[in-house]
């Protein structure tokens, strides 16, 4: 925490909310979503299976697949700009150059029948405006960057294995220096030490860019090693987010702390462990007031009926949970 | 790459000895006496039994059918026993004749199959998708002979435009060469389809959409170059349907082919014509077949790094 | 130690049988989804009628006074209150002639695919399952039948052995059996390594059980599918194998012969062959319609 002025925000989510409409049935994927990020950032973005974090990352880059999807409310304001009211124009142009993104699964995630070296040329050719000798030099730049030889450039994806693959698909990302990289559950397929090389690999050209990070996990340890920021995720919002060690020393929220607590911890025997009771809810059939009150060891009564709004610290750590209330403080933004 | 070239040459051989055993297998099986059909009914019988002497009728199955390949190696498919000549310049005679039609089959049915597939994928559920799913249900359930004979009368008999048969000029080829297409159309489009939906919704699809290359790119390079790799496979079994089809198509249009001199040799029970056209029609096949699998290794880098 | 074991045990083979009722509501869920699709259904109707047709065959219409008697003063007459679809060429009643035609296509088309089914669908659960030398000789035999276009091999297999209603089933059934080998040789090959084949030994089963409880089943949608549409192109065959006069001798009515009958008579008498080949053509597009129903209601992977 320095003393300079604020940082303006290089990206705010407000009030998003994505459903997805299928045979009359409607999802509520993500639900009155809030979150924000300042350049050069690290968030770790953690929740369990199914709490939206990929949905939320598809509509930052509004690759949210329309006919069953549609963003049905909030803005994504990114550099000054809301990003949901771009044309597809204008926003094809930030995907790639702005914004990129990786996936999950390396294996399927490259194109079969062209090079790695194509696939990463066509991202400079599209966004830098230079010629393809220039785009091709430079994409065996980007390889030698990612611990490949540039001689490979010619070879295709499957001659590659998991981990070499991931390392394409970070070089296809990074190569025109975007601001914000949004990483989803980039080393989840891979062999603890392939990511444990994939992690130190980004963190490394994280540092170099200086590029704002979005790292979706559900994986603390990972969170750990790399965020400076940590935002989880239930039911479709964000439940707790702040700086990473206020978060993991002054957990606020119920869930977080149900999370927290179901790790087993290596320095003392346990009996049982302490998963959080229940189970996450039906998407399709989300439970009224707060989403989480139904498994909430803590929930009161108003729980069930009043949406929790956001309540921040002064350190900028917020969480929604009714209980909190009382211990809320009007949040200011001044470092001390 | 080469010696995998020559190792599927050489493994088609085998293939191509069962295939002429099989059918060779098959025809012995036909009733009557070959020697006296060609010297005709009332062909004294010492005479008949000269001639099967000299055919080598009376050797035993493996004799004669050695002797077959033998000779068919070289080009001798044997003579016809209704008109005497050589099978083999029969069938070079007519198999140009098939091979335009089949080849005209296939373009047409590629040149409409797989742009009409491509879109009704990109636009699935609209009415566009409906409408070709409908041509293409109704080109396969049609047969091919029935609407060969449907725009005869259409287009020969009641508008005259075209020739309703044999092989005059260009304009002749253009109602057999659709009615060949047709079916393969409706086949070409279907698996165009369903191939480019399937690619569409691949990883690898999402990956180029979030670089910010242009939809129209995605579609044209990114999924088609995937998507069309099973089909041709595809393509190169409908010609070689086409040639085996053709017989239909030639009888129903009087074309001068290798299928209508088929069907008259059958019903003139020519032995040797019908087993010869066989064989050499299924060399053909198998030739195009293995052309198309070159070409799938080609065309694939994950099969091409497998040979290399 | 050993009392646990028998305990769990008899709860998997308890689950076993547990597990028996939930396949019958298997079908139903697969007869649910199919209702669903309003063109499956469609052909399903479609089909009915015409297997209606070809049961009432008799019934409608009787065979030696209507459909073979000749009748030479009403040839060749336009439809008519009378003759529904006109009249062919030796004055028979071609709407008659057209229903009795449904039972001999139906028959073979049938009986045809049953065959092939039984013949290949062995030879490829064989090859499958045993692999190895005796899978490759098996699948090089298929390929060499393969590589000869299947109405070729039909068209040689009855010219040789003459044209007849039984050597036409034969000749169809023969060209379409490596199809069937193929289509259960790659299921048995994709259930044959799957990790519950490997329980069901841990458990003690034997081949045999294994091949019967576990292995076929997941073949048969697959087969269910290559079968409607089977019997599509067998009618197609019957129907074109006919139309060479390689099929169904006069004065039997088939409707590829009633076309290849009519031919000569196109300009004045069109109906004769457009009748009978619209008959082909619905029921063949019912065939597919059914098929391709049968193939997404059967597919567990659609839709969820």
């Amino acid at each position: 925490m320095s003393s300079e002025v604020t940082t303006q925000d290089l990206l705010s989510i407000e009030g998003l909310s994505i459903v997805y409409e299928v045979d009359g049935e409607t999802t509520y994927a993500v639900n009155d979503l809030n979150l924000s990020l300042k350049p050069g950032e690290t968030l770790g973005l953690i929740g369990e299976t199914g709490a939206g974090k990929t949905t939320t990352a598809l509509g930052i880059m509004g690759l949210v697949p329309s006919p069953p999807g549609r963003i049905a409310s909030g803005k994504v304001v990114f550099a000054g700009e809301d990003l949901l009211q771009l044309p597809e124009e204008q926003m094809r142009r930030v995907r790639g150059k702005k914004i990129s993104m990786i996936f999950q699964d390396p294996m399927t995630s490259l194109n079969p029948v062209m090079t790695v070296g194509e696939q990463i040329a066509e991202v400079i050719l599209i966004h830098e405006g230079v010629s393809r000798k220039e785009s091709v030099r430079k994409a065996g730049e980007m390889l030698e960057m990612v611990g490949i030889p540039a001689a490979r450039a010619g070879d295709y994806p499957h001659q590659f294995s998991g981990g070499m693959k991931q390392r394409v698909v970070i070089a296809i990302a990074l190569a025109c220096n975007p601001d914000l990289l949004i990483a989803d559950e980039p080393t989840t397929a891979l062999d603890v030490t392939i990511q444990a090389q994939v992690l130190d690999l980004m963190k490394a050209l994280k540092t170099r860019y200086n590029t704002a990070m979005i790292l979706i996990t559900h994986d603390l340890g990972v969170v750990a090693q790399v965020c400076d920021k940590v935002a989880i995720m239930y039911a479709g919002e964000v439940v707790e987010s702040g700086d990473i060690r206020d978060v993991y020393e002054n957990t606020r929220h119920p869930y977080t702390k149900g999370l927290f607590d179901s790790i087993p911890d290596l320095d003392h025997t346990v009996g049982r462990l302490k998963p959080i009771k229940g189970m996450m809810p039906d998407p399709t059939d989300l439970p009224s007031g707060c989403k989480f009150h139904p498994r909430c060891p803590d929930a009161v009564a108003s729980c069930a009926t009043t949406m929790p709004e956001a309540v921040t610290t002064e350190a900028g750590h917020i969480a929604r949970c009714l209980i909190l209330k009382p211990m809320a403080e009007p949040s200011n933004r001044v470092q001390g | 790459m080469h010696r995998f070239i020559v190792k599927r040459l050489l493994l088609l051989i085998p293939v191509l000895l069962g295939v002429s055993l099989l059918v060779f297998a098959i025809m012995s099986f036909t009733p009557g006496d070959p020697a006296q059909l060609i010297l005709g009914e009332n062909a004294p019988l010492e005479a008949v039994a000269e001639l099967r002497e000299e055919m080598g009728l009376n050797d035993p199955f493996v004799l004669r059918y050695a002797r077959f390949v033998g000779n068919a190696m070289m080009g001798d498919l044997g003579q016809s026993y209704t008109s005497g000549r050589d099978v083999f310049d029969e069938i070079f005679s007519r198999f140009p004749n098939t091979l335009i039609l089949a080849a005209l089959g296939v373009i047409i049915a590629v040149l409409i199959g797989i742009p009409v597939g491509i879109i009704s994928a990109t636009r699935q559920y609209s009415m566009i998708d409906s409408g070709s799913m409908i041509f293409a249900l109704l080109g396969v359930s049609m047969p091919n002979f029935w609407l060969g004979l449907m725009m005869i009368l259409l287009f020969s008999v009641n508008l005259g435009w075209v020739p309703s048969g044999g092989y005059s000029d260009w304009s002749s080829l253009i109602m057999p060469a659709i009615t060949l297409g047709t079916g393969s159309a409706a086949i070409i489009t279907r698996m165009t389809r369903s191939s480019m939906l399937e690619v569409i919704r691949q990883d690898y699809i999402r990956t180029a959409r979030a670089k910010g290359v242009a939809e129209n790119v995605v579609i044209n390079q990114h999924a088609l170059k995937n998507a069309l790799i099973p089909v041709i496979t595809v393509i190169g079994l409908q010609f070689g349907y086409l040639l085996g089809g053709a017989v239909l198509t030639e009888t129903v249009f009087s074309w001068p082919g290798v299928g209508r001199m088929m069907v008259d040799a059958i019903r003139q029970k020519d032995a040797p014509t019908v087993l010869g056209t066989v064989v050499f029609l299924a060399t053909t096949f198998s030739l195009v077949n293995l052309f198309v699998d070159l070409l799938y290794g080609f065309v694939d880098p994950r099969i091409k790094s497998q040979y290399a | 130690m050993s009392q646990e074991m028998t305990l769990a045990l008899n709860e998997t083979s308890a689950e076993a049988t547990r597990a028996a009722p939930k396949k019958r509501s298997q079908w139903l869920e697969v007869w649910h989804r199919l209702k669903r699709n309003k063109m499956a259904m469609a052909g399903l109707v479609i089909l009915s009628l015409v297997v209606l047709a070809a049961v009432f065959a008799d019934l409608i219409a009787d065979y030696e006074t209507v459909v073979i008697a000749q009748n030479l003063s009403d040839r060749l007459q336009g439809p008519s209150a009378q003759y529904w679809l006109g009249t062919d060429e030796f004055g028979r009643d071609i709407f008659a002639r057209i229903i009795h035609g449904a039972r001999v296509s139906l028959m073979v088309g049938v009986l045809s695919v049953a065959i092939a089914i039984a013949l290949g669908g062995s030879l490829g659960a064989v090859a499958g399952y045993y692999g190895g030398k005796l899978d490759n000789y098996i699948m090089r035999v298929m390929d060499i039948f393969l590589a000869v276009p299947s109405i070729l091999l039909a068209i040689a297999i009855v010219s040789a052995l003459g044209a007849s209603l039984m050597n036409l089933m034969f000749a169809i059934a023969i060209s379409s059996v490596p199809t069937y080998a193929r289509v259960v040789r790659a299921s048995v090959l994709t259930v044959r390594d799957q990790e519950f084949i490997e329980a069901a030994r841990a458990i003690g089963g034997s081949d045999a059980r294994i091949i019967f409880r576990h292995i076929i089943p997941n073949c048969l949608s697959p087969v269910i599918v290559q079968g409607a549409l089977g019997v599509a192109g067998a009618i197609l065959s019957t129907a074109g194998l006919s139309f060479i006069g390689l099929g169904i001798q006069p004065p039997e009515p088939e409707w590829g012969a009633m076309l290849s009958g009519g031919r000569q008579y196109l300009r004045h008498a069109w109906h004769v062959t457009t009748f009978p080949g619209l008959t082909i053509m619905i029921t063949i597009l019912a065939l597919n319609l059914l098929g391709d129903g049968l193939r997404d209601a059967l597919d567990p992977r659609l839709k969820h």
